[in-house]
């Protein structure tokens, strides 16, 4: 063989094997519109200058849109998308099916065991880690420090709901358009059925006893009911039924709210730049009736891989990159400590920078309060605080959600709404097999 | 004898007239409008229809956040693509239900129809297990194949209602002047129909332009149309109004001005054979 066939020869070697180093793997990530999502997708040349070899491909989608495509995906092994955002109601679901790629070994450097234990609690299914937390948030109340001030009233950090009444009726003045209280009231399993699942937990309600029987006919359900048709007939604002988080969020930064209980997530939005009220709102822990359990939720969306992808080596170095917490020391160089993906680590909340956050503290700790494996006072079979964790809660919670809306529209009493709500869910447990 | 408009009927015709127009054109005209506001005055409380801090920074953002091009251009391939495939099969179809009627050609047209009555998430598993087996999940080819198939039974509908227009005798004598039945359809049944086709080719057009529910559900990234470039506007917890407005308003742009260029036609198409 010639010196210059063998030359040729190797320098063909070394440009297959460059060209082999060099082959670029494209991942499709589907996830939902929101700040902190597509503030991720700004920063992407972060993840490329450091996995030059992995190209990611977004697909974003409305929530509920993402979350039929998704389950179409996964349910029939599509193999479509290689990450899905997921929210900690489809973890439980889909990890116990088998569908999810368990995460329990990404790096050491990931430091799993920094995040806050509420959170990964709701994302481990049989001990495995299903999904990779890229932002948590509970409930809380958001109030009005001048209209409290102005009434006399000082709000604990931690209220009862007989202290949330009398906040409310002192801050109620309709006659300026000004409301004591703004809670959700629009029908839907993820709308109203949120708030008022968790609220039912802090008067010792519950969906299910231990034999997946429905609960809605006794008087816990009764009461959480009563209390809040109370609180929105006396001192909510008009068309309440109407009004979901935006609707609320609207009516608390123009000045029309001395309350709101909502998501953690609100508080950058009522102390921001398009908030007439963003200097004069305090933040205390969501009520409760002295039981042991507070009205506030617990949700993350986070990042998974389906069982279906053919890419799961690349899908989890970007579930690395995206919650580490490298990227949120990245987001709060390039965009400030209040813009961090919130409520996932430990370390986040003892850093004293990101403590400087007004709402950081409060965020923690309704976080902390809520516990997705024991929700309410009594027993329960299900895992979820505001949700149950099982494929049919979507319907019969939006169904359920129809009946409490028409109830504070006034189109039905709380007796009708608790009685109709009892047998439809009944009739849908007994027709999945839970009731035999 | 024909009826005398008086002044006093036009006046009343014509206001009525614009009224509907209006109430129809409203919601494109507050989307448009709340596509040039900030964030906070599109959902003001409230709600103006005009805002005092007008701006374009939605579109900068909209398009500078997605590719705009590479949406826009799935949706011509698949709207004109899927119109043109059916227009392919349905002129010979239609031609046939026309002309030379068997015993059950209406029982076919009335069934034809009947499958635009389901709704469509009845066949959403088996559609999405088919596309998925034959490798046309998120595929352009895909969805010419589907929009194709679902707008099918509107585009027979519809040329067969302009076809029957059309006297026999003509097609008899062109065939007695020794036309083939390829010649008959293409240079005589076809150029009569001209303003038929034109109109259901754009109304065609439109309507697969606007699908909504395949498109997202049968794409994920290279087959995605306008729809889908939508649908990534939309936030969970309904923020972004605006850019969501802004993004529409994007996406109807180009089938908004096709439809005013061609509303002639499209208006003649639609009308032919209303009156005998």
């Amino acid at each position: 063989m010639t010196i210059s066939l063998r030359a040729l020869l190797g320098a063909t070697a070394l440009c297959a094997l460059s060209g082999a180093a060099l082959a670029e793997t494209t991942i499709t990530v589907a996830t939902v519109n929101n700040g902190d999502m597509i503030r991720m997708q700004g920063l992407m040349d972060d993840f490329y200058a450091k996995h030059p070899d992995i190209k990611v491909e977004w697909v974003t989608l409305e929530e509920n849109v993402l979350r039929q495509n998704v389950t179409n995906d996964i349910a029939t092994g599509g193999g479509q998308y290689d990450v899905m955002t997921i929210g900690t109601y489809e973890v439980p679901i889909w990890g116990k099916q088998g569908w999810l790629v368990s995460l329990n070994d990404l790096p050491a450097s990931y430091d799993v065991d920094d995040l806050l234990p509420a959170i990964r609690g709701g994302l481990t299914v049989d001990g495995n880690l299903m999904a990779a937390p890229f932002y948590g948030e509970s409930s809380m109340v958001m109030y009005r420090t001048d209209l409290m001030e102005a009434a006399g009233l000082t709000m604990p950090d931690a209220p009862t709901w007989a202290e949330i009444e009398k906040a409310a009726a002192a801050m109620t003045d309709k006659s300026k358009d000004q409301y004591g209280i703004c809670l959700r009231g629009k029908a839907g399993w993820g709308e109203n059925m949120a708030f008022l699942t968790a609220m039912s937990n802090s008067f010792g309600a519950r969906w299910f006893d231990e034999t997946w029987h429905p609960q809605f006919d006794q008087p816990e359900w009764k009461a959480t009911l009563d209390t809040y048709l109370h609180l929105m007939n006396e001192y909510g604002p008009p068309g309440a039924s109407n009004n979901g988080f935006n609707e609320n969020l609207t009516l608390f930064q123009q000045g029309k709210c001395g309350m709101w209980i909502d998501a953690t997530v609100a508080a950058s939005f009522v102390t921001g730049k398009d908030s007439t009220v963003a200097d004069k709102v305090g933040f205390a822990l969501a009520p409760d009736n002295g039981l042991g359990k507070r009205g506030n939720w617990l949700w993350a969306w986070s990042l998974a891989i389906p069982t279906s992808s053919q890419k799961q080596d690349a899908a989890k170095t970007f579930i690395d990159w995206a919650t580490n917490k490298d990227y949120l020391a990245l987001v709060a160089a390039k965009e400030g400590w209040a813009n961090v993906p919130p409520g996932t680590r430990t370390s986040l909340y003892e850093n004293p920078e990101y403590q400087k956050v007004p709402f950081a503290k409060m965020t923690l700790d309704s976080i902390n309060a809520a516990d997705p494996t024991a929700p309410t006072v009594k027993p329960v079979p299900y895992v979820g605080v505001q949700f149950v964790a099982i494929p049919e809660f979507s319907g019969m919670g939006t169904t359920v959600g129809e009946f409490f809306s028409a109830a504070l529209a006034g189109q039905i009493s709380a007796d009708d709404a608790l009685a109709k709500a009892q047998t439809a869910v009944t009739d849908e447990m007994t027709a999945a097999g839970y009731i035999q | 004898m024909a009826r005398a408009v008086t002044p006093t009927h036009r006046l009343i015709a014509t206001t009525a007239a614009w009224t509907v127009a209006l109430v129809i054109f409203f919601p494109v005209l507050w989307m448009i409008l709340t596509s040039f506001k900030t964030e906070p005055s599109a959902v003001a409380s409230p709600p103006q229809l005009f805002s005092a801090d007008w701006t374009t920074e939605n579109y900068v953002e909209v398009w500078s956040r997605s590719d705009y091009p590479r949406f826009f251009w799935n949706s011509v391939v698949i709207s004109l693509g899927s119109t043109l495939l059916g227009l392919a099969i349905a002129i010979p179809a239609a031609w046939s239900m026309a002309f030379v009627p068997g015993k059950r050609t209406k029982d076919l047209l009335m069934w034809m129809l009947s499958t635009k009555m389901m709704p469509a998430v009845g066949v959403l598993i088996p559609m999405y297990l088919l596309f998925q087996r034959l490798g046309l999940y998120d595929t352009k080819l895909g969805l010419v194949l589907a929009l194709m198939l679902i707008n099918l039974p509107i585009i027979v509908w519809m040329l067969y209602t302009y076809f029957k227009e059309i006297p026999g005798e003509i097609l008899e004598a062109a065939r007695m002047d020794g036309a083939s039945l390829w010649n008959e359809v293409l240079y005589v049944l076809t150029p009569m129909a001209v303003p038929g086709i034109a109109s259901t080719l754009l109304l065609n057009v439109i309507l697969a332009w606007n699908e909504a529910f395949w498109t997202i559900t049968l794409t994920t990234t290279k087959a995605a149309p306008l729809s889908a470039f939508i649908a990534s506007f939309s936030a969970p917890q309904g923020l972004f109004y605006a850019k969501l407005s802004a993004a529409s308003t994007m996406a109807i742009a180009p089938i908004l001005i096709l439809g005013w260029f061609s509303q002639k036609q499209l208006v003649r198409g639609l009308t032919f054979g209303a009156v005998k």
